[in-house]
């Protein structure tokens, strides 16, 4: 018990299941905007990832991620099955705390991030098909990728990339890989016609999503400390510049603001301040959720509208593009004032950040491309990705889930 | 000549009714109403499973589509329907054909087959 020390342990105990509800809140998010038909089947997703990464992570998926480095490009299997962590802290990330608490708070963000990925596939993914795919993903994208950004030797961490709750790990991973996903799976069918079926539902995931996100961000100080408050307040003020920035745009664009587009406004000021939330001042923060309302409003409205791809729920126009957004403005405005073990951005006088960011960006793009491919393509050699026209046409829960969301019909 | 109109009700399958809306647009039918329904006849429903009890669902949802035509052959539309909503299964659905004895449009009075009539050219 040397040098645990209670309340961090608490703080970051609470931020551990504030992220871990994230999951089940994105799962009513998504829920809500898709078709009636097809709403368990979203909801399936994200209880999917909490599932099976709650199990890669204890057995493999930590170890690869946070293990003694390998030539900078991936952790060693010593800490297969979780042999080895124990209870003392493990001083090369968190001094604090319990290693294993260290270990839990991180598997929250292996299980959310293949779940962002499940919005752009809905409605028309086969669900054996998703299961293979977020247990190859993890292993393959987010792993390396986590190591690469986060862990001791990871060469992106090595050269001074900054990513302080997972912009890069977690958002433009999940974002791209999403896109490139989405394009290979094709176009629901009737795409004009699709109208989201519940949106109180979204906007209760909405709010689960804003309130977990403080330990999300919050919690990525790893202890109650200044870093940690400043996360906290940056977090909520880009969340709600996000949202202004957002509807002002609405308001511009129809006339009418409206509550998906204020819940949808809110995430993506909250995947904006990810990357820099322990490294901005709280009146760069407003900056960074203005601009990344906007800019995802963009890529949703416009963008996706005129190049045409079905990323049905906006997992590349909110995480990728958001976190892409936030990951040029940390370089932009961090400073070691906010957090000495940071770095300076470019408003601070240090340039090179900048590109140093932009680098660490097109990696991740790079890897969540070329991978994601690959592994769209293996698993149609196992089983059809893409469920037959009639299955989507009658909906999924029925036909893959044997299931009806609303208590069936009973008169 | 008076104009004869004629109700025609479609009860069929909902996963279909986006196909069949296209294509009675394609034959000069834009108006219609149209309601979720519970309905059985020969199809026996299908089984769910609830944490392992399986139930039998007797009532299925179905949807009903009430199209009122004048100008429109009643046998175009029926063709359409049988067309687009034919899988020779049980559940494809049924297609009713009624009398109108009159039509009324709200906006402006007008009757019979005035009612039924969009002008165009008045944009």
């Amino acid at each position: 018990m040397n040098s645990i020390n209670g309340a961090d342990s608490a703080f970051i105990i609470l931020s551990t299941v504030l992220v871990m509800i994230m999951t089940p809140g994105l799962s009513l998010f998504y829920g809500g905007m898709v078709r009636k038909k097809n709403v368990l089947s979203t909801t399936a997703k994200s209880y999917a990832a909490l599932v099976v990464i709650s199990l890669q992570w204890i057995l493999i998926g930590y170890t690869l991620c946070f293990g003694k480095d390998i030539n900078g490009l991936i952790g060693g299997l010593q800490w297969l099955g979780l042999n080895g962590v124990g209870f003392e802290p493990n001083p090369d990330y968190s001094a604090t705390i319990s290693h294993q608490l260290f270990m839990l708070f991180q598997m929250m963000f292996a299980i959310l991030t293949p779940a962002l990925i499940s919005g752009a596939l809905v409605e028309r993914i086969n669900f054996k098909a998703w299961i293979i795919f977020i247990l190859l993903w993890a292993t393959f994208v987010y792993d390396p990728l986590a190591h690469w950004v986060w862990g001791v030797g990871g060469w992106l961490r090595n050269l001074g990339a900054l990513d302080f709750a997972g912009g890069n790990v977690v958002h433009i991973s999940s974002g791209v890989s999403a896109l490139v996903a989405a394009i290979m799976l094709g176009k629901r069918k009737k795409l004009e016609t699709i109208t989201p079926h519940n949106i109180p539902m979204t906007l209760i995931g909405a709010a689960l999503l804003w309130f977990g996100w403080f330990g999300f961000n919050a919690g990525s100080a790893l202890g109650i400390n200044a870093v940690a408050m400043y996360a906290f307040i940056n977090t909520n003020t880009s969340a709600a510049a996000a949202a202004l920035a957002w509807c002002l745009c609405e308001l511009m664009y129809r006339k009418k603001i409206t509550c998906l587009g204020i819940a949808s406004g809110a995430v993506a000021g909250l995947v904006a301040i990810t990357p820099g939330a322990g490294f901005v001042t709280p009146m760069a923060s407003i900056v960074i959720g203005l601009v990344g309302g906007a800019v995802c409003f963009f890529a949703v409205t416009i963008v996706k509208q005129k190049l045409k791809y079905d990323d049905a729920l906006d997992a590349f126009g909110c995480h990728g593009v958001g976190g892409i957004w936030g990951g040029i403005a940390t370089g932009l405005f961090a400073t070691t004032a906010i957090n000495p073990a940071g770095a300076n951005g470019l408003f601070y006088g240090n340039p090179k950040l900048v590109l140093i960011q932009l680098l660490a960006i097109a990696v991740t793009i790079l890897l969540s491309v070329v991978v994601t491919f690959v592994i769209m393509k293996v698993i149609n050699l196992i089983t059809p990705v893409r469920v037959s026209s009639e299955v989507e046409q009658t909906g999924l829960d029925v036909s893959l889930h044997g299931e009806e969301a609303y208590g069936g019909l009973n008169i | 000549m008076e104009n004869k109109l004629t109700k025609i009700d479609i009860i069929m399958s909902p996963n279909k009714f986006e196909e069949l809306k296209d294509e009675l647009g394609k034959i000069g039918i834009s108006g219609m109403t149209v309601s979720n329904v519970l309905g059985c006849g020969m199809q026996k429903g299908h089984k769910e499973i609830y944490r392992g009890k399986v139930v039998d669902i007797y009532l299925l949802q179905k949807v009903k589509v009430e199209i009122v035509v004048c100008e429109v052959p009643v046998e175009t539309v029926v063709e359409t329907a049988k067309r687009v909503l034919h899988t020779g299964e049980m559940g494809d659905g049924k297609i009713f054909i009624y009398d109108v004895k009159n039509v009324i449009r709200i906006s402006n009075g007008a009757e019979g087959r005035d009612a039924l009539q969009y002008d165009y050219k008045k944009e």
